[in-house]
Formats: structure tokens, C-alpha cells, sequence
């Protein structure tokens, strides 16, 4: 636990220090979580790669933080508390351009996808957690 | 020297900091109630519960964030801890770069557009326009963006967890409408869509879609950062 912490939060201030040095226009945790995903294939491959006893503990650590995410967005959701105001005078189009938008994105992202996984996949569709055709690319 | 050390919160962010868990713990429970189906989304359940007592005890949002704040620092962290699917599932990953690549880009553009397409056409003003522009990215790279445009950065912030919860409470339904059945396409496409919110509903049912999604959110947000501006200055002034 102390270590996988000492890992996450290391790789976010890298990723800040990164954000300021660069002027990068992503926040510091976003490329911190590239930093820490290039050193898992690289170099840190140990990190991950599970003990006798199950998943490693930065494995565990982050199956922990991303499987409870949906509470870590609360307190900024409650913002919109301050702009009811706004809301109130334009519902109409946000609401309409909300809805639209997040599922127009949806699905042209999902359908361009599967349609272009299955080509490429005609035949060889790899099972969940198989690892083992490292080569078949 | 015992009280000075032994009081690092005052009576009333402790207050918000527990009753923001509780009210996702109720939202959980409801969620479980409901045979954990997604339309009960937990973080739409806390963030009714927390507007609804603000508002009845006169409470300001300020003062309410001094609390909730110990929970928000934590979205950093777990934006990293995402990367640790992304390199679990590599392998996956290479196989469909290609594919990767083009619904990513068809994905945001078609998001960032509609939405201002729409508000513009509905009569909305430039600055709800530009703050819907940037929503579907996760919610820092959003409110960071509407500010460049020109947008409200506390709007965006509002509307990219909305969007987050509608692809959430409906995206595996609409997908499955469109026989999209696997985990990599509805991973990507809750991570384009409804960026960590939506990647919070996939990611626990599939590391596969949790790999997915965090690519999603993380290309996506690179992607936006250059369509945005770009759209900013297409964008007429009425």
C-alpha cells in the first residue's frame, strides 16, 4: 500500500512537473498516467506482474482506486449546485446538446470500433486475460 | 502541542467529508437494490443527495469543497492508477492500434461538433456553446479548455460529469442496440464519451474495457485539446 501510493502519486507530480516544464496543454495526472504506463512495459514490469499470494499490491492498490472512481467525481458534481442560474435560463439546448452529443460520441466511437476490431480479428478473436499470442500481431 | 497537532480539520469539512461518502454509500446500496443495474448510478444518487441538503441547510459550495476537497485530490491518483490496466492489457492494445486510432478521432470529433451544433442551432449562447465543446474529456482537461475558449470552466465541469453519467446510466444499452458486444469497443467508447465517470461504471466488469477506457480518456483529451480551439474560432459571434 505505501509503496503502490508512493508509485500513483510520484508518477502525477512527475506528470505536473512534466505539465509546467513543457507547457503541455494535459493535466499533470493524465500524463502521469502515460509516464507510469510507459515504465509498466518498460522498465517496472515487476510492478504488476502478480505475487504467489495473487495481483501485486500496485495492481491491488488500483483495482481499489478505479472499481470506487464514481465517488472520487462527486464533490465536483456538486458544483453545478453554483450554476443553477445558468441551467435554469438555458436548459433547453444544454439538456438537448447533452444528450445528443454524449451519444452520438458514443456510438460513432463504439460501431467505428468493432467494425474495424472484427475485420482485423476475422477468425483469431482473443479471450479476455489471454496473453499468450504475444507474436500472432 | 497535543491540540495544535490533533487538529487538522475543523468540525464542518469533516461534516461534508462524511456525508459525501455516505451519500455515495446510499447510492451504492440503491444501485445494489436495483440488481446493480446502471440506471441507479451511484454518482448521480450522491450528487442529488449533496445538492438537495446544500440547498436545504443554505450551505455554500465553498464551504461544502473545504470537506469534499480530501475526496477530489483523490481523482488525481486514480486517473494514474489507470495505467496500470493500459499495461496489463498492452498486448491487446497493439493488436488494434489501427482501429484504435480512427474511432478515437471519429468519436471526439463527432462528439465536440454535435454538441455545438446543437446548442447553437437550439438558440444557446456562445458561452454555453463553447463550454459544451470541450465536456466529453475527463473533468480537469475540459474545465482547463473551456477556459482557453471562452467558455464557463465550472459549466463544463457540470456537464462533463452529467455526460459522464448519462453514457454511464445508458451506454452499454445504446451499444448494445448497435451489436457492439465486446469489451475494447465499449471501454473506448465510455472512455470517449463519458471519460472517467462512464470508465467508472465499464471498468469494474472488465480489465480489458478498463484498459480500453483509459486509453479512451487519455487520447481523447489530447485530441480535444486541438479540436476546441479550432472550433472556438469556426465559431460565429452572434
Amino acid at each position: 500500500m505505501p509503496f503502490a501510493l508512493t508509485v500513483l502519486i510520484g508518477a502525477q507530480l512527475a506528470g505536473e512537473v512534466l505539465r509546467r516544464l513543457l507547457h503541455l496543454p494535459l493535466p499533470g495526472p493524465v500524463i502521469g498516467m502515460f509516464i507510469l504506463a510507459i515504465a509498466l512495459v518498460t522498465r517496472a514490469q515487476s510492478w504488476v506482474t502478480p505475487t504467489e499470494s495473487g495481483p501485486s499490491a500496485l495492481d491491488k492498490t488500483a483495482t481499489t482506486l478505479i472499481s470506487n472512481m464514481g465517488l472520487l467525481f462527486v464533490p465536483a458534481g456538486v458544483g453545478i449546485i453554483a450554476e443553477l442560474s445558468i441551467l435554469q435560463r438555458e436548459w433547453l439546448p444544454i439538456v438537448t446538446g447533452l444528450l445528443v452529443s454524449t451519444v452520438l460520441g458514443l456510438v460513432v466511437t463504439g460501431v467505428v470500433m468493432h467494425r474495424i476490431t472484427r475485420r482485423a480479428n476475422l477468425g483469431a478473436v482473443p479471450s479476455i486475460g489471454d496473453s499468450s499470442e504475444e507474436g500472432v500481431r | 502541542m497535543f491540540r495544535t497537532l490533533w487538529a487538522p480539520l475543523a468540525l464542518t469539512p469533516l461534516l461534508w467529508l462524511t456525508l459525501t461518502l455516505a451519500a455515495f454509500a446510499f447510492g451504492q446500496a440503491v444501485q445494489r437494490l436495483c440488481r446493480r443495474s446502471p440506471l441507479a448510478n451511484p454518482v448521480l444518487i450522491a450528487i442529488l443527495v449533496m445538492v438537495a441538503i446544500l440547498k436545504c441547510t443554505n450551505t455554500s459550495y465553498a464551504e461544502y469543497f473545504a470537506g469534499a476537497q480530501f475526496i477530489h485530490f483523490l481523482l488525481g491518483p486514480a486517473t494514474v492508477a489507470l495505467a496500470v490496466p493500459l499495461a496489463l492489457n498492452l498486448n491487446h492494445i497493439r493488436r488494434s492500434l489501427h482501429g484504435l486510432g480512427l474511432a478515437l478521432l471519429a468519436g471526439s470529433l463527432t462528439s465536440t461538433i454535435s454538441g455545438v451544433a446543437v446548442v447553437w442551432a437550439m438558440g444557446g449562447g456562445r458561452d454555453i456553446a463553447l463550454s459544451m465543446a470541450p465536456k466529453s474529456v475527463t473533468t480537469p482537461i475540459a474545465m482547463s479548455l473551456a477556459q482557453e475558449v471562452g467558455g464557463v470552466p465550472a459549466l463544463t465541469a457540470a456537464l462533463a460529469i452529467a455526460g459522464g453519467i448519462i453514457a454511464a446510466v445508458i451506454g452499454q444499452k445504446v451499444l448494445h442496440w448497435f451489436r457492439v458486444d465486446d469489451w475494447r469497443s465499449q471501454g473506448l467508447a465510455a472512455g470517449v464519451a463519458g471519460s472517467g465517470v462512464a470508465a467508472a461504471q465499464i471498468a469494474p466488469l472488465s480489465g480489458l474495457a478498463a484498459a480500453f477506457a483509459a486509453i479512451g480518456i487519455g487520447l481523447n483529451g489530447l485530441v480535444t485539446a486541438f479540436i476546441v480551439p479550432l472550433l472556438a474560432l469556426l465559431l460565429p459571434l452572434k
